[in-house]
């Protein structure tokens, strides 16, 4: 696995890791988003036969995350699970009590349709649109961002809902499609965090960075 | 007992009499079989009676075991089940056999069941099937979906397959291999009996292997092995090419066709009606419109039949083919099977059919009189296809016609069958496991294999159990079931194994519906671009409501939709005739075909810049052009092969020295190209060409991975991985949206062993490397001289290589100037 990468953003330093969560340096914070938890649960109550195993080891990932950057604090942009409870969720509850000191916030996205009580229970903040954290401000769908008040407009945002991928075309017409970080000038999307998602290719402007995610590694274009 | 002494004999005889007819021998060959109870296999033509061979049987069988109430007796149950692979042919035979049924003035019922038929029809048939039912295989595995099917089956005496010889070789056959293992098993549970099963199928290299997949469920479980019966009709075919008048030695492919069109003009007016068979519906759309272009009498008489035509709008031309009252059809495969149109005198193939048995059934869609000849035309779109031409002749002096493999151990399949009895009646695993092992395609599935299928629709793979919902087939008292009703109703809207890519309907704005068109091919296009469909130029407008909406345009400039798949390879034995026929080229005579005879300042041009191949030598050559340095090889194996063999042999040559190529291919031969000159030569091109390692350098030379995620596509549907929702469902089938790509990456992850995704990497061996031909190439090339020549400019034939290579990336336009120099500087 390679090391994280640094990336500056209004003097604050975000660590651009390979397992699809950026770390937020100055305020010891982990970001991701679209975790969609219980979306193999899903498929699979439907008695459709997706392995389960990718659900373990997305909370597994998450799990190296949390204890590779010691953080305070976890913030989800939005979808934090695919779809109405199921057993799965349980799962969730359980991996919650082992790190009951961990703050999470998250901001509602269009997949978050469990009952408050839930949420309670897992001891998760809720935000409905967006939360702000100093320079930042954090909403779900990057479309949000019109609906903020001027003020809110200057801050840097991130989102999530896009899963936003790259398309690096290779020699005859061969061409491959990874999940990206994509860092414009006032925005960021983080990719999906879960590995049981699709992506939908962002073609980048001049002046805007993209991390793509190959197996292990970074790659940033251009 | 004697046929001749049944009574049923005497009034089918007389009947048929009364009309002037009497029963051929093959006729009477399977009368007397099926009085007997046993199976077997028909091998007859089309128009040649062989719906009656079964189905007067089934008659006469009737009426003997009826002799006094045979007109009374109603109500008698399901005797004749008629399994074909057409809709469209349901409705003639059906209509065929209430004829004589209603002339004998029996009280027989005929139903066709497929997905045409109404809710009212199915309801009725539940209450009283009819004693014929004319079914598709699909309908058929609905049918075993049902509560209490084997009630239906108890009393069937015959299970007919038509058109045998389509199904084999595909999932759709597999299907009919399952379907009647259960209903024979089921037919001897119940009353200890077992119904004769009878397929009927043109000739096909592999005839013994066709009645072998189609009976084993008899042969290994009840020890019959049946017969085949042939109807011996030869039927006279006439293949006559339209030769050009002036032969291009450098060829291009698709060019030369159209330039041909005022030749058939002639061959239209002087026939009843004629059809034109073209390779792809994109070309059929040109093909329509270049028609009207120079034979402009000729509108309203000639119409275009293609698969994406409205259904509609095909039956009308298919009415319109019976009446006579078309001159010309310009169709594809879409016609290729179906009932004879008799006023069809003349057949047209343009451009290569790829195959003997194809080019075959196409001729055998004219001249329907018992005497008449079939006569065919070759068109040829390049004047190298006038050397298929020749070697098609040859070819079928030989009887040489391709074999139909069937498929095996397709795990997507079972899967879906498996849950469709689950849903009927349940099934217990030791039964349904011998009764599937009993099936040609699953003989060699193992206990493993099957507990690892149990496992997967039981208990959904592994999984975390006390965090899993999972629940589809359930285990009650040993019996395995699916009780949700949800689960069991979206099961049987996927039952089948036909995928279709996502088709959009076109419609025009105005109203009036025109067809249906690939979703990508839409998705590219601009609102005001102008495109042709259904031989109409349509100007884009918009997407609503899942519909392309579209308005008439006078623009003369359009796109021509390129529809996905139907690039069919050159078949083995087509490839091995041609090889002949080059060898036959070399020294023309009086009595060669005119084919070769044309060809002959090609084939000199050939040889004085390069070779000839003869049939036991493989040419190779190695020309420097301002492109760089190019290497053209001519196996003749079809471009499957020939895609794997250019992927292998490059990696191969890059073992040498560090070297990057592009490759480029045609039915003919493959080329490779590099910026440096190709370290090839006589001291190590036999090892290039070896076939040893064989396995391993395909799966480190060719992106399998990238293959078996595009056959993976067809067999997660299969298996009942990807949901395509329900009618009024749409919304809440939201959150289960996923797409093949992303399942394949899950399952190559977690779950590497899963039998489906194992299917993927098989299919992609069988039958996109053509792993078997490859080798038999290769161990071929072994056996035979390596000709290398250094040719000092392009040879006419690595042309079409070339020329197809640069279509890629540039249009069609700009492609015509620059071939056009090419041609002409190559040729002064």
């Amino acid at each position: 696995m390679q090391n994280p990468v640094p990336y500056i953003i209004r003097n604050n330093t975000f660590w651009v890791s390979p397992e699809r969560s950026l770390f937020w340096e100055e305020e010891n914070t982990l970001i991701i988003a679209d975790m969609h938890l219980g979306k193999s649960g899903h498929f699979r109550k439907e008695g459709i036969a997706v392995p389960q195993s990718i659900y373990k080891a997305d909370l597994q990932r998450l799990m190296s995350q949390l204890y590779l950057f010691k953080v305070d604090r976890l913030v989800i942009a939005g979808d934090l699970s695919h779809s109405t409870a199921n057993k799965e969720l349980d799962l969730f509850l359980k991996w919650r009590k082992d790190f009951s000191l961990l703050q999470i916030d998250l901001i509602k996205g269009n997949h978050d349709i469990l009952d408050d009580s839930w949420y309670k229970e897992a001891n998760i903040n809720i935000s409905t649109n967006k939360l702000t954290a100093g320079d930042f401000i954090f909403i779900h769908d990057l479309k949000q961002q019109e609906k903020l008040t001027e003020e809110e407009k200057k801050l840097y945002s991130f989102s999530g809902h896009m899963h936003p991928g790259i398309l690096l075309k290779g020699q005859g017409r061969q061409s491959l499609r990874f999940p990206c970080f994509y860092f414009a000038k006032e925005f960021c999307i983080l990719p999906a965090f879960s590995r049981f998602t699709g992506t939908f290719t962002v073609k980048p402007e001049k002046g805007e960075t993209v991390f793509a995610l190959v197996e292990n590694a970074i790659i940033q274009l251009p | 007992m004697k046929l001749e002494e049944t009574k049923g004999f005497t009034i089918i005889n007389n009947w048929m009499a009364a009309k002037e007819r009497h029963p051929f021998l093959f006729q009477l060959q399977a009368w007397q079989q099926l009085i007997n109870k046993q199976s077997g296999l028909i091998n007859a033509p089309t128009g040649c009676g062989k719906t009656y061979s079964i189905f007067l049987g089934a008659i006469i069988d009737f009426i003997n075991q009826h002799p006094d109430n045979y007109q009374t007796a109603a109500n008698n149950g399901l005797q004749l089940l008629w399994i074909t692979p057409l809709r469209a042919l349901a409705r003639d035979i059906g209509r065929a056999m209430e004829e004589v049924i209603t002339e004998l003035g029996m009280k027989w019922k005929m139903g066709i069941r497929n997905g045409d038929t109404s809710v009212q029809d199915r309801a009725k048939q539940k209450r009283q099937m009819p004693e014929i039912l004319i079914i598709t295989p699909e309908s058929l595995h609905l049918l075993l979906a049902q509560k209490g099917n084997s009630e239906i089956f108890r009393l069937l005496k015959i299970i007919a397959v038509d058109e045998w010889h389509e199904l084999l070789g595909s999932k759709r056959g597999v299907q009919v291999e399952l379907a009647i293992a259960r209903i024979v098993n089921s037919q001897m549970t119940g009353t200890n009996t077992i119904p004769s099963v009878w397929g009927i199928s043109a000739t096909i290299g592999n005839l013994e292997e066709a009645k072998e997949v189609l009976l084993s469920s008899l042969t290994r479980g009840h020890g019959v092995n049946g017969e085949i019966i042939k109807a011996n009709i030869q039927k006279k075919i006439a293949v006559e090419s339209i030769i050009p008048d002036e032969i291009e030695k450098y060829p291009w492919a698709g060019h030369l066709g159209i330039k041909l069109a005022d030749k058939l003009i002639p061959v239209i007016q002087n026939s009843k009606t004629t059809l034109i068979f073209i390779n792809t519906r994109g070309m059929s759309e040109t093909w329509y419109q270049k028609m009207l272009d120079v034979y402009p009498e000729i509108a309203g008489s000639i119409a275009l039949h293609h698969g994406s035509i409205d259904r509609e709008l095909r039956s009308w031309i298919e009415d319109n083919l019976h009446t006579g009252n078309l001159k010309a059809v310009v169709c594809t495969a879409s016609l290729d099977l179906g009932v004879d149109f008799r006023p069809v005198e003349t057949v047209v193939q343009v451009g290569s059919p790829k195959g003997v048995a194809r080019f075959l059934q196409r001729a055998g869609r004219s001249g329907h009189s018992p005497d008449a000849v079939s006569k065919i035309y070759f068109l040829p779109t390049h004047s190298l296809e006038l050397l298929e031409a020749a070697a098609i002749k040859s070819a079928m002096a030989e009887n040489l016609i391709e074999s139909r493999p069937p498929m095996m151990l397709c795990y997507d399949v079972l899967l879906q069958y498996l849950n469709t009895i689950a849903i009927a009646d349940g099934f217990s695993p030791d039964e349904t496991y011998r009764e599937i092992i009993s099936t040609f395609c699953y003989q060699h599935l193992t206990k493993e294999e099957w507990a690892q299928l149990l496992h997967f629709i039981t208990e959904g793979g592994d999984a975390m159990h006390q965090y899993d919902d999972f629940k589809k087939v359930e285990i009650v008292d040993g019996i395995y079931r699916i009780n949700s009703r949800k689960i069991a109703m979206r099961h049987r809207m996927h039952i089948g194994t036909i995928v279709s890519t996502s088709m959009m309907k076109v419609k025009f704005l105005s109203g009036g519906y025109i067809g249906v068109i690939e979703e990508y091919f839409i998705s590219r296009l601009a609102p005001g671009d102008v495109f042709t469909l259904a031989g109409r130029n349509l100007e884009f407008i918009m997407i609503k409501d899942m519909t392309a909406l579209v308005k008439k345009t006078n623009s003369k400039k359009s796109i021509i939709p390129s529809w996905e798949g139907g690039r069919m390879p050159l078949s083995a034995n087509l490839g091995k005739k041609l090889r002949e026929a080059l060898d036959e080229s070399t020294v023309i005579q009086e009595g060669s075909a005119i084919e070769l005879k044309v060809l002959q300042p090609l084939f000199e041009l050939q040889e004085k810049i390069s070779h000839v191949p003869k049939q036991n030598e493989l040419l190779i050559e190695q020309i420097e052009t301002k492109d760089g340095f190019h290497l053209f090889v001519y196996p003749f194996e079809g471009r499957l092969v020939h895609e794997a063999m250019a992927a292998i042999l490059a990696y191969r040559i890059s073992r040498i020295a560090p070297i990057t190529f592009s490759f480029a291919m045609n039915d003919y031969g493959f080329e490779l190209l590099s910026d440096q000159p190709i370290p090839v030569d006589d001291t190590n091109v036999y090892e290039l060409f070896s076939p040893e390692d064989l396995l391993n350098d395909i799966q480190r030379s060719v992106n399998s991975t990238e293959m078996a995620k595009r056959k993976f596509r067809d067999i997660a549907v299969i298996g009942g991985l990807i949901f395509q929702g329900m009618p009024g469902e749409k919304k809440k089938a939201r959150h289960l949206q996923s797409s093949a790509s992303l399942l394949f990456n899950v399952f190559s992850e977690y779950d590497k062993n899963n039998l489906l995704l194992r299917q993927a990497y098989q299919e992609v061996l069988d039958q996109q490397m053509e792993e078997v031909r490859l080798r038999d190439m290769l161990e071929r090339v072994q056996r035979s001289a390596i000709i290398l020549t250094f040719p000092e400019r392009l040879t006419p034939f690595c042309f079409p290589i070339k020329v197809d290579s640069m279509r890629e990336d540039l249009s069609s336009e700009k492609l015509e100037v620059r071939v056009r120099k090419m041609q002409k500087q190559l040729e002064d």
